[in-house]
Parts: structure tokens; C-alpha cells; sequence
């Protein structure tokens, strides 16, 4: 650290960015104020010229002519729209490792609750196209796959605090080709795994609900023995992965199914019925409006995409009226996104329901906000603009149903996590930390160099000579590294969603 | 030493004839055993001693008996029988500690991983077969927890002189493949058989988080692999409670199923061993404080490089860490052109301000090698820490006591205090300073000298490269080597010897000019004494002397080969 002036711009860039990074919480006196905004309520229709009162990372007051408290945050809207923030029900970002445990047919065991990442760009990429909430799902190589996470997009917190305090636990099922692995091939030498067709898929179903019943039933047994006082009865197993499929059971647990066909569809509803539970939603769906009847009967939601088909053999059938036509059987519907990329302009996407389907700006609007939040039991919280919900908000400067609208700021419980102006900021002063930090690491490695040439410097005996290949360890946002695989695998179409 | 059953070999008929001619120059009782004759007393005169669990003490006096140390202080009186070594201008340390190696394990640097520990460690090991493919958490996959190093050790492993020379008297090594690899064993670095460098066979429990299989084999992801973690911790404590009920009543009960994997956790967790858990990003620290509150485990982390960003919270859960001396730094082979993200660049440049950042916090910390070549790079890293924030007090007890104390040893080693094992490093200055040399190093009581390798002085003249047969005549008669020695342009010169007693490497040698010298440290029974070959090459042929402890003889040599090839 010889140079000040190096250290003086590091200093600088990293109290700038430490200012603008996360929680952006500069103004936070817990009260804002939004102003002569229109304001796109989901639920209550639309206010020209409207307020919003923010309080305690809540929505306190919505309307016209609401007077900003003193010491509040005045934020001028005019000209912009306000809507709640996106809720994406189908996501695969923040997740560290690997998003699918495919080695096993049932991977109720495992959780990405267990591995979100909050330094993935990805949740700071989709918070500026509006998403404040996710629903973090494992892949969907798995008939019972492991246990999601909803999480709130709060960049800059840690794991812990991006989770959805409160949201109805879940976990992803997956039907057709992924979890049957069509499209997929093991090895030489390496024997396929079990189920290889629909009908397997539904007996790895069928027969994990048969286990959790009985592993109930020896908790059960066991406790009526120890409440009958009896000294000598050894407890069953704790098994992590029966526990989450007797919840399901009980009704505790969210069923998010991957599916595509209505054939798989059906069966998977009747399944579901046969053990007393019920699907919360299906995932993708895309052959569901051939099923919406029975889907509205049996009470599961559709999160469907805009527009996708035709990437593998069972996404044919697919089309892009499909949003629409649920709808209009009485299937709550969201749309989703399934990619980090698509995230960020799920409102276009919903809009594209209006095109295809004749839905009007509501129902659009809603695809992507109350009726994700009612799809993952947190709509009491989030996804539309009531008082006493979550200040979950975006602004717009453009109707979010338009091509044009670009998010200008994001809220996430009352605190700008999201402003276009000062990421714009951002990126000057990050340039300069970038380069100040690539000087400092220069200057060191020729001081170290020189040292090393100096006369008489320690030389190292040639047993101390490292052997190559031994890389850094890893950084804080590489990816942490997958063990090599083989070539296989690499072109595995699908196998997120 | 072997011995056939019709009596003795050659070789070691050969051994005996040379001991008695190097070793005791005919004076010593052929049945004299050399350790017998080892020193095993010292004193180390008007020297400063920085004991760690104390202040330093100048001008004082430590004597060594028996491999602990026996007195310390001013005016402490000298027995007779020490070696009394004048300490003016020296300072004593606590011999280093490696908080988590490989060191003894005889493990080559793995070609294939990614980094040192923290990265490529528990990856690995044998391609996978379809009959290793684990189905699940029963199925144990990657588990050999009841392993413990101490068991594996190999005493002629290169990298236990390499760390003692370089002041490294103790390390926790630990198995390094799988999930639950083994447990680590804290060992000294000197002795000739393994079972001599033990100190702790069993000291700690390390996990990993590399699954082994990929889509081919339970666990195949992160998240699969702690699930696995917590099953196996939740079967452990539930075959502790099967075993206890099921020996009080097992008429009552179906009997238990033994289960090697759970049995040696449960033993673990009962002698208090800490259980290791990987863990380098600030979101992997935090994952793993979790992970430890699951399985009901003091929170012991390893790698920890961006502690600088949560060490209050690692200071709340009472956390201890393990940090990775191997700074992280661009890869050597990676695209130039490539942008970095900056946070990358971040991480880069805090990473070694990390134990400061801990020390401030007053979070328990120690240092690992994390895949470092050898000592003095763990030195120099260690130097970046302290350039970074860190006091070097709080730097040195991270290589110490606090290390120590953490595997439960520093009952007996980690600082020098009376009674405890006399593992002490000798250096000419402050052990942080960039021209400090280390001079001597105590492991378990037992001298090592520490010779820094020589420069040739001018550029050299003809090569030594190349196959040698050397002569040399001793009290018993004329005997035979050979020296298979590679020179560098530089005139370094290295390659091994072999004698009578075995084949050595080259601890160091140079041709300058047409002088050469070389050492090697041979064993003619008992303990290893340095040899050192002076003389001059002429063509194919070089004469000079060998001289050693008590030895001294003129030896000739040629290059066959090479005549051969010649007169070709």
C-alpha cells in the first residue's frame, strides 16, 4: 500500500458502492411517500394521480391526496406507473452447485434452501427487471424432486435473510421426459436410472407416498409406546427424505409439479387424489388447456410460459393461448419465467396474454404478481397494492404492459433495493475500483518479482518446487466447481425447467 | 534393519561394516544402537525466547531433556549432560503448527483438482464404477470416517522435512478423499517409523462437500451432499440412543444394525472431537455455521478466505476458524484478455486481510497450508495477513498455541512452557522478517540444523549431468556408490545417490566453476547425518573428498556412460 493515491480511489469506490450496494438504505426513516404516480393496484383497479404511504416496510396508505408525514421520503412518480413487485414462480437462480440431485429418482432430502447463493448476479439482474420475489425450485430430473425455496430479491442480504420468512414450505415434483431422462444418456457401463417411462414415473411416485405412510406409522407406534410409558422403545429413523412426503400428506407441503402432456397431467392429479393431498400447482403445464376443467376441479394453479414450445418432443402440443384458456376455466394462472434472462421482463410476457387469449390489462398484470403470490400461499403478503402488504413496488416509467416500460426503481419492505439512476452511478465509480485494484495487484506482483531477483534472496530447494495445476481457490462469485463431466451431459436440452 | 532367515544379507552385512566406518570410526560396540547415542539434552544460552503463553524473555536459558522442555528462565542452571548451544543474537519460538495438511500421507498434489483445501478437496479418487454408484444416503457413499491418518502415515514422506525446515514441528493431517474422509491425527514432523511422529491419533473429523458422483452417484450436488451430512449425523445420534435402549432391554426390540460409518462419528463426537467443515465465500461461511448448528457440532470452518466479510458472525456462533494460507490469485494459465468480475478482484485483494479482520472480531483462528508448495510460502502468506492488519503476535499464536488448542494438544505443545514437548524453532530474527533464516528446529527434543542451499558463485564449467561411479576407501576397505545427478544451466545440481545404506536425494548442490559440492543425508543406522562431496570434474571424471560427522575419506569417480557414448 504504498501508493495513496491507488488507495485513496479504493477507499472511495468501495464507500460509493458500499453506499449504493445493497440495502440502498440512505433514506430509510422507515416512511416514504410515492407521488402523482398511476397506480396499478392488481386487485383494486387503477389510480391516476395517486399515493402510495409507505411505513415500516409496509403499504399504509393507498390513494389520492395523501399528505407525506413528517421527516418522510417524498418520491415525485409523475409521469410513471406503479405496480406491485413481479413474483417469478418458477426460478432457478441463487441456487450454489448443482440445481438438480438427479442421482436419485426421489431427492426429497435435499433442498436449495440449503444453497442460495445471494452473490449470484442473477437476483440483482431480475430485481431490475421488477421481480421481488422468486420461487427457487430444484430441477426437474426427479419424479420427487428436492425442497424449493421462495425467496424475497433482497440483494446485498445474506441466504438466511433473502428467504421468504413465513411462505408454505414446498417441494418440485417433475413428470415426462426429464425425470424418465429421454434426453438423456448415462455413460458407457454406467446402467440407467429407474423410472425409464411415464408409467415408472408414476410408480416412484406411488410407491415414496406407500414409504412415507409407513414411516408415519412407525413414528406413530413409537410414540404411542413412549406416551404409554414405555422406557424401552427405540425410536424409528429420522428420515429426511419420507419427512417432507408424510407433510405432504398432512397437506404442509406445496406440490410444484413439472409437467407438460395432459395425459401426465391427469394422472398425476388422480394420483395425488388417491393419497388424500393435492397439487398446488403445475409447472409449465403447456397441454393444460386441454385439461383446464379437471385442473380447476382438482384446485391446482397453472404457471405456465408465454410462449415457449416446441423444444422437445412432449412441448409440441403447446399454445400460447394456453395462459388464457385456464384462465378462463377458472385455473388460477401465473406466468413464470424458468430463466434468469426471462426474468427480467415478465411483464412483457404477461402482456403477451393479452395478445394471444384477449386477456385484459388486470388479468395480465396478475399473472405475474397476485396470482404467483396466491400460487405460493403468500398472497395475505405480497402481489398487490393494499394497505397493510408488504411495500413490495416497482416503478415504471411506462405502463408495465408495454414494450417501452423499463423499471426505474424496485422496493422490496419499504427499501429501495433497485435504482436505475444510481446503478447507472454505480458502474463509473466500479470502473474505477476495478482498475485501482488491477493496479494494486500489478504493483505487488512486480514488487514480489523484483524481491525474488534480488542476490542472495532464499531460493527454494527443488523438493519445495509446486507441481502446476494447483489453482487459486475459489472466488467469491465463481461458480463453485462441478467434478468433470463427461460430454454427455453437456447438451441435456430442458433439464432446469 | 531386515534380516533373512539364513542369517544376514549382503546389504546388511555391508550396512554394519559401513556404519562402524561412518558413524563411530571404529571406536563405537557394533551392538551400540545410534540412538542411544543421540543427544536428547540441551541448553540454549542467552537467547530470547518467545514463549506465546507469556511475554518474550530475553537473555535466557531453555533447557531441553528428553524431548520436553525442562526449564526456562534466567539464571536457570545447566545440567552437565546438555549440549550447550550459545543462543546469542537467536530467538525461540514454539515449533509451527499446520492446522490442516497432508503432510506424511504421501499424497501426491492432486493434477485434477481445483485448488488446495476448500476447493479440491474430497474430490477425486478412482473413476467411478457401476458398482460404486451410491443410491442414496444408506448407501454410505465416499465415507471412511473410522480412517485415522495416523494409521496411514509414511515416515520418509519428503514433505515432513520440507515443513521442518522451514519451522513446521506439528501438523493435523487428515485423509483426504471423500465426504468424511478420516480423521486427523496431529502429528510431529520427525521420526523414522510412523507411529514415532504421533501425537493424537484421533483429533478431528473433516467433512467435505464434493459429492462423488456427478448424475451417476448420490450426492451429485451441493445441496445433496450436506443433505447427506445431516442424515448421517441425525443416524448417529439415533444408533447412540438404539444401542443404549436395545443393551437395556433387547428382548423389546428389534436388534440394531451396526453401521461402521455412524460408530466411528459417535466415538468422535464423544471424545469432543471438532468436526471440519469446509467453507471459503462469505455465503459458504455462513452455510456452514448452519450446517454445524444441524448436526450439533461446535463450529469449526476451514478455508474461511472471506471471513473479512462476516467475522462477526462468525464471532457470534463462537465460531473457530481454519484459514487457507494459499491467498487466492489469478489463475497462471488464464485467458489474459479475460475480464474478471469485480468481485472477484475483491476477494482477491481482502483475502489476506481476513485474519486481521478475525483477531479484531476475537474470532479463534489457525492457519493451513491450503495446498502451498512448502514453509516459506506459508511464511511469506502469513507476512501478507500481517501486512494487512494482522498483529504478528496474533499471527504467530494462529501457528501455535491457538491451532493447539483447538485439537486438544496444547496441554503439552503449542507454546514453550515447562514440561510441554520441546517442539521449538531457532531463527537469526523476528520469524516474520523477509532475510530471517531459521537455524535450528526442536521436533519432540531432537536437533535438525537448518542449512540454507548455496549459490555456485560463478557460472559452471562442464556438466555433471549423467550417471557416476565413485570409489572411496574407509578403515574397512574400498567402497562403491553411484550418483545420478542433472544439472541445471545455472549449475544447481540435483538427483540422488546411492550407497550402501539405501538411495538418497540431494539436499542441495552447484558446480561452480569446475568445483562442485553436494550433500546428502544417509542413514547408517539409527539417524540420518548429512554427507557432503566437494571436489572438482574434469571430463568424465571427478575426484574430491566426503566428509560427515566424525568421517573424512577421498573419493574418485567416472561417468561410464557418457565414455561409452564418447568413444562411439
Amino acid at each position: 500500500m504504498k501508493n495513496p493515491s491507488v488507495l485513496g480511489t479504493i477507499l472511495l469506490a468501495g464507500l460509493f458502492a458500499g453506499l449504493l450496494a445493497p440495502a440502498l438504505a440512505a433514506q430509510d426513516s422507515g416512511v416514504t411517500l410515492i407521488e402523482n404516480a398511476t397506480i396499478l393496484t392488481v386487485t383494486k383497479g387503477t389510480i391516476e394521480n395517486g399515493s402510495i404511504l409507505i411505513r415500516n416496510g409496509k403499504i399504509a396508505q393507498v390513494g389520492k391526496n395523501i399528505k407525506a408525514p413528517e421527516g418522510a421520503t417524498v418520491i415525485d412518480a409523475k409521469g410513471m406507473y406503479v405496480t406491485a413487485g413481479i413474483i417469478d414462480c418458477h426460478s432457478h437462480i441463487a441456487v450454489e452447485g448443482n440445481v438438480n440431485e438427479g442421482s436419485v429418482a426421489v431427492s426429497s432430502m435435499v433442498g436449495v434452501g440449503d444453497v442460495i447463493n445471494p452473490d449470484d448476479i442473477d437476483i440483482y439482474r431480475d430485481l431490475a427487471g421488477g421481480v421481488t420475489t422468486a420461487n427457487v425450485l430444484h430441477g426437474s430430473a426427479n419424479p420427487i424432486g428436492g425442497l424449493n425455496q421462495v425467496i424475497k430479491l433482497r440483494w446485498g442480504k445474506d441466504a438466511e435473510e433473502l428467504k421468504f420468512e413465513g411462505a408454505p414450505p414446498g417441494i418440485k415434483f417433475a413428470l415426462g421426459e426429464n425425470p424418465k431422462r429421454n434426453n438423456f444418456n448415462p455413460p458407457p457401463g454406467i446402467p440407467r436410472r429407474y423410472p425409464e417411462s411415464r408409467m415408472g414415473v408414476m410408480d416412484v411416485i406411488r410407491q415414496a407416498f406407500v414409504d412415507a405412510r409407513e414411516y408415519k406409522k412407525s413414528w406413530d407406534e413409537y410414540n404411542k409406546r413412549v406416551a404409554a410409558g414405555d422406557k424401552a422403545a427405540i425410536p424409528p429413523r429420522r428420515d429426511l427424505k419420507l419427512e417432507p412426503l408424510v407433510e405432504v400428506l398432512e397437506g404442509k407441503r406445496y406440490v410444484h409439479s413439472h409437467c407438460y402432456r395432459a395425459d401426465e397431467i391427469l394422472q398425476l392429479m388422480r394420483l395425488a387424489e388417491e393419497f388424500g393431498f393435492r397439487i398446488r400447482t403445475l409447472q409449465h403445464v403447456l397441454e393444460g388447456y386441454r385439461v383446464a376443467d379437471e385442473i380447476a376441479a382438482h384446485g391446482a394453479g397453472g404457471s405456465t410460459f408465454s410462449d415457449w414450445w416446441a423444444y422437445k418432443m412432449e412441448a409440441y402440443e403447446a399454445i400460447p393461448y394456453n395462459a388464457a384458456m385456464m384462465t378462463r376455466r377458472g385455473v388460477i394462472v401465473s406466468v413464470n419465467s424458468d430463466s434468469a434472462e426471462e426474468a427480467r421482463h415478465l411483464n412483457q410476457e404477461a402482456a403477451k396474454t393479452m395478445k394471444y387469449g384477449g386477456m385484459t390489462e388486470d388479468e395480465a398484470l396478475r399473472m405475474v404478481t397476485i396470482n404467483p403470490a396466491i400460487q405460493l400461499g403468500i398472497d395475505k403478503r405480497v402481489g398487490s397494492i393494499e394497505p397493510g402488504k408488504d411495500a413490495d413496488l416497482v416503478i415504471y416509467n411506462h405502463h408495465p404492459l408495454s414494450v417501452y416500460a423499463v423499471a426505474q426503481k424496485v422496493f422490496i419492505d419499504g427499501h429501495i433495493y433497485f435504482d436505475r439512476e444510481k446503478d447507472l452511478a454505480m458502474r463509473e465509480a466500479q470502473a474505477a475500483e476495478r482498475k485501482a485494484l488491477l493496479e494494486k495487484a500489478k504493483k505487488a506482483a512486480e514488487a514480489e518479482k523484483k524481491a525474488g531477483e534480488k542476490p542472495g534472496a532464499d531460493r527454494k530447494p527443488d523438493s519445495e518446487k509446486k507441481p502446476d495445476g494447483a489453482a487459486p481457490p475459489q472466488g467469491k462469485d465463481e461458480k463453485p466447481k462441478e467434478p468433470p463431466k463427461p460430454p454427455q451431459q453437456v447438451a441435456v436440452a430442458g433439464f432446469l425447467d | 534393519m531386515k534380516q533373512s532367515k539364513n542369517g544376514r544379507s549382503l546389504p546388511v552385512v555391508l550396512a554394519w561394516v559401513l556404519l562402524l566406518a561412518l558413524g563411530f570410526g571404529g571406536l563405537g560396540s557394533l551392538q551400540r544402537s545410534a540412538s542411544a547415542d543421540e543427544p536428547r539434552y540441551f541448553a540454549l544460552q542467552n537467547i530470547k525466547v518467545v514463549p506465546v503463553s507469556g511475554p518474550p524473555i530475553e537473555g535466557a536459558t531453555l533447557v531441553i531433556a528428553k524431548g520436553r522442555i525442562a526449564a526456562l528462565g534466567t539464571g536457570v542452571a545447566i545440567p552437565p549432560e546438555a549440549w550447550v548451544i550459545d543462543g546469542k543474537g537467536l530467538t525461540v519460538y514454539p515449533g509451527l503448527f499446520d492446522a490442516l495438511s497432508d503432510i506424511g500421507l504421501g499424497v501426491a498434489a492432486p493434477a485434477e483438482s481445483a485448488g488446495g483445501r476448500g476447493a479440491g478437496r474430497g474430490a477425486g479418487g478412482p473413476a467411478v464404477t457401476p458398482e460404486m454408484i451410491s443410491r442414496g444416503p444408506q448407501d454410505r457413499p465416499a465415507s471412511t470416517p473410522w480412517l485415522e491418518a495416523a494409521d496411514e502415515l509414511k515416515a520418509d514422506d519428503k514433505k515432513i522435512e520440507t515443513w521442518r525446515s522451514g519451522g513446521f514441528t506439528t501438523a493435523l493431517s487428515t485423509p483426504t478423499r471423500g465426504l468424511f474422509p478420516g480423521q486427523g491425527s496431529v502429528i510431529d514432523l520427525a521420526g523414522e517409523r510412523p507411529g514415532d511422529l504421533v501425537v493424537k491419533p484421533a483429533a478431528s473429523v473433516e467433512v467435505t462437500l464434493n459429492g462423488p458422483g456427478g448424475f451417476f452417484g448420490f450426492p451429485g450436488s451441493l445441496m445433496g451432499a450436506i443433505a447427506y451430512i445431516e442424515q448421517v449425523y441425525l443416524d448417529a445420534e439415533q444408533d447412540t440412543a438404539a444401542q443404549r435402549i436395545y443393551a437395556a432391554a433387547p428382548r423389546a426390540n428389534e436388534r440394531p444394525d451396526y453401521d461402521r460409518v455412524l460408530r466411528a462419528l459417535e466415538a468422535a463426537q464423544a471424545a469432543g472431537e471438532p468436526v471440519l467443515i469446509p467453507a471459503n465465500t462469505s455465503p459458504q461461511i455462513l452455510r456452514g455455521l448452519v450446517l454445524a448448528e444441524k448436526i450439533k457440532a461446535r463450529p469449526v470452518l476451514y478455508g474461511v478466505q472471506q471471513g473479512y466479510a462476516v467475522a462477526t458472525a462468525l464471532a457470534g456462533k463462537q465460531a473457530v476458524a481454519l484459514v487457507n494460507a494459499k491467498w487466492p490469485e489469478r489463475e497462471k494459465d488464464a485467458d489474459p484478455e479475460a475480464e474478471e468480475p469485480l468481485r472477484t478482484l475483491r476477494a482477491r485483494d481482502r483475502a489476506p486481510g481476513t485474519p486481521a479482520a478475525l483477531a479484531k472480531a476475537g474470532v479463534r483462528f489457525a492457519f493451513y497450508d491450503g495446498g502451498l508448495s512448502g514453509p516459506k510460502d506459508m511464511l511469506k502468506n502469513v507476512k501478507k495477513a500481517i501486512d494487512a492488519g494482522l498483529p504478528p503476535e496474533a499471527a504467530l499464536r494462529a501457528l501455535s498455541l491457538t491451532p493447539a488448542e483447538i485439537y486438544g494438544v496444547a496441554d503439552r505443545l503449542g507454546s514453550i512452557d515447562v514440561g510441554k514437548i520441546a517442539n521449538l524453532v531457532v531463527t537469526d530474527g523476528d520469524l516474520f522478517g523477509e532475510k530471517t533464516k531459521i537455524k535450528l528446529v526442536f521436533v519432540d527434543g531432537r536437533k535438525f540444523e537448518i542449512k540454507e542451499a548455496e549459490k555456485p558463485k560463478e557460472p559452471p564449467k562442464g556438466d555433471l549431468t549423467g550417471k557416476w561411479s565413485l570409489a572411496f576407501s574407509t578403515d574397512q576397505g574400498q567402497m562403491q556408490a553411484t550418483a545420478d545427478l542433472a544439472m541445471s544451466p545455472g549449475g544447481s545440481v540435483s538427483g540422488t545417490v546411492t550407497h550402501p545404506f539405501g538411495t538418497s536425494p540431494l539436499l542441495s548442490g552447484y558446480l561452480s566453476a569446475n568445483s562442485f559440492t553436494f550433500t546428502i543425508s544417509a542413514d547408517p543406522g539409527g539417524r540420518p547425518q548429512e554427507f557432503t562431496f566437494s571436489g572438482t570434474v574434469e571430463g568424465n571424471s571427478i575426484k574430491g573428498h566426503i566428509n560427515g560427522p566424525g568421517f573424512a575419506t577421498e573419493f574418485t569417480g567416472t561417468r561410464p556412460g557418457a565414455a561409452l557414448a564418447a568413444g562411439e
